[in-house]
């Protein structure tokens, strides 16, 4: 049990996919303007981060030993059409829930965060339950650096800021910080 | 779409539409594996290979791909070309390829190549395709081996691991941790702003005579100037070294 509390942990804040691996920096440097957005963004990520999971571990049970060499397109296109037949049915049961998270559904698709989950469980031979740990934490971590830059931004458009830093270069040197500032976590434990 | 010259094909990506620096796409593997020269080197030449494979297989094909599923015959593609770079990589340079671990595969999701393929590829020959792959994936090394250099330099004192700053030099540790590749492409683009600001201000000079172009909110932020100032330094620097 504590295993899967570290794995979740270390995911989430030690080894943050975000602001210490550099996974999922589209949506993080797009759709950071608002912490609305940011949450529902963070959201769909965690909802798409446990389908992967799920689906990677299925590959490397069943499908995978007798074809290895098929690994990376295997992992990216079962994920993207199961991702595109869960957004379908979604829209279908529950049309609230769609308009909440439907955007983002394909855009998170082809993120690096989403074959990056894949490959890292694959790597570090990820069992079933210890993969969904992996993947919630993976997406906690996610909605929680998205939330934190966009609360910062939001501030960030009020502030006198010099004309040559506005837009991305300012992003960037929050997000730094920011990483910084996870990087203390590190003190938890060794990053494995 | 405007008809471009072979030269203008292979010279954009280089610099005016520089993938990172300009575009601001493919930030992921720019960031994440620029600790040292020697492994943006190494990205940067397997995501050029992909490119350019990718491009000539998407332009030859152009005319047998459905519209309706082109993204993902392109992506399928792209993988196709990842999996032959990452096997390769693995036989040949086994270390290299342990050092940049997972980073390898995820060049499938590099935005920066599907862009190519469904801007460009897709629509022209394949000579020109080639060209603009080869011109988009030198911008990418450029950038990409510039961070590398200023990240090294300053946060190893050495350089393709050779020491070149002396043993009395402390490394700034920060810089090869993940928050470096943060801040050095942040100080990188502020250092590209500043350059574009400076330039806009001459033209409006030139043009309309002497003008009080001082902008009121730069003494505000002294500190942050003073910041960029010292960084516009190290990155003319690295920019140089890159060439």
């Amino acid at each position: 049990m504590s295993d899967l509390l570290w794995i979740l942990l270390s995911a989430m804040v030690i080894n943050n996919f975000t602001l210490a691996l550099f996974l999922g920096l589209c949506p993080f440097m797009g759709v950071s303007g608002r912490v609305s957005t940011a949450l529902r963004m963070g959201l769909a990520n965690i909802f798409v981060l446990v389908i992967t999971s799920i689906c990677a571990w299925f590959l490397n049970t069943y499908v995978l030993p007798s074809a290895p060499y098929l690994r990376i397109i295997c992992f990216i296109v079962v994920i993207a059409s199961l991702v595109q037949i869960v957004e379908m049915a979604i829209k279908k049961l529950s049309p609230l829930l769609f308009q909440q998270l439907g955007i983002y559904l394909p855009l998170i698709t082809t993120n690096c965060a989403i074959l990056g989950l894949a490959i890292f469980q694959t790597n570090r031979g990820y069992g079933f339950v210890e993969g969904l740990a992996f993947a919630l934490g993976a997406g906690l971590g996610l909605t929680l650096a998205l939330v934190l830059m966009a609360s910062i931004r939001e501030d960030a458009e009020l502030a006198p800021v010099p004309r040559v830093a506005r837009g991305m270069a300012l992003v960037l040197i929050i997000a730094g910080s920011l990483s910084l500032a996870f990087m203390g976590f590190a003190g938890l434990g060794s990053p494995t | 779409m405007k008809a471009t010259s072979p030269q203008q094909d292979l010279l954009r990506g280089i610099w005016r539409e520089n993938p990172v620096l300009i575009q601001m796409l493919g930030l992921c593997p720019a960031l994440a594996v620029t600790n040292s020269v020697k492994n943006s080197l190494a990205m940067g030449l397997a995501t050029c290979f992909v490119l350019c494979g990718s491009s000539v297989l998407v332009s030859l094909c152009r005319r047998l791909i459905p519209h309706e599923v082109r993204i993902s015959t392109y992506i399928l593609i792209i993988a196709t070309f990842v999996s032959v770079a990452d096997m390769s990589l693995a036989a040949l340079a086994p270390e290299v390829h342990k050092q940049l671990g997972a980073f390898i595969a995820l060049i499938v999701v590099n935005c920066m190549i599907l862009g190519r393929q469904e801007a460009f590829a897709s629509k022209r020959p394949v000579g020109r395709a080639l060209l603009d792959a080869l011109g988009t994936g030198g911008g990418f090394v450029i950038a990409i081996v510039a961070m590398g250099v200023v990240r090294e330099l300053l946060g190893s004192g050495s350089l393709l691991g050779v020491p070149v700053l002396g043993p009395d030099f402390e490394p700034w540790i920060v810089m090869i941790l993940p928050p470096g590749g943060f801040l050095t492409l942040g100080f990188l683009l502020l250092a590209l702003n500043a350059r574009a600001a400076r330039r806009e201000r001459r033209q409006l000079a030139t043009r309309e005579g002497a003008t009080s172009a001082a902008l009121p909110s730069a003494l505000a932020a002294g500190a942050a100037r003073g910041d960029a100032r010292g960084d516009a330094r190290g990155d003319a620097a690295a920019r140089e070294g890159a060439r």
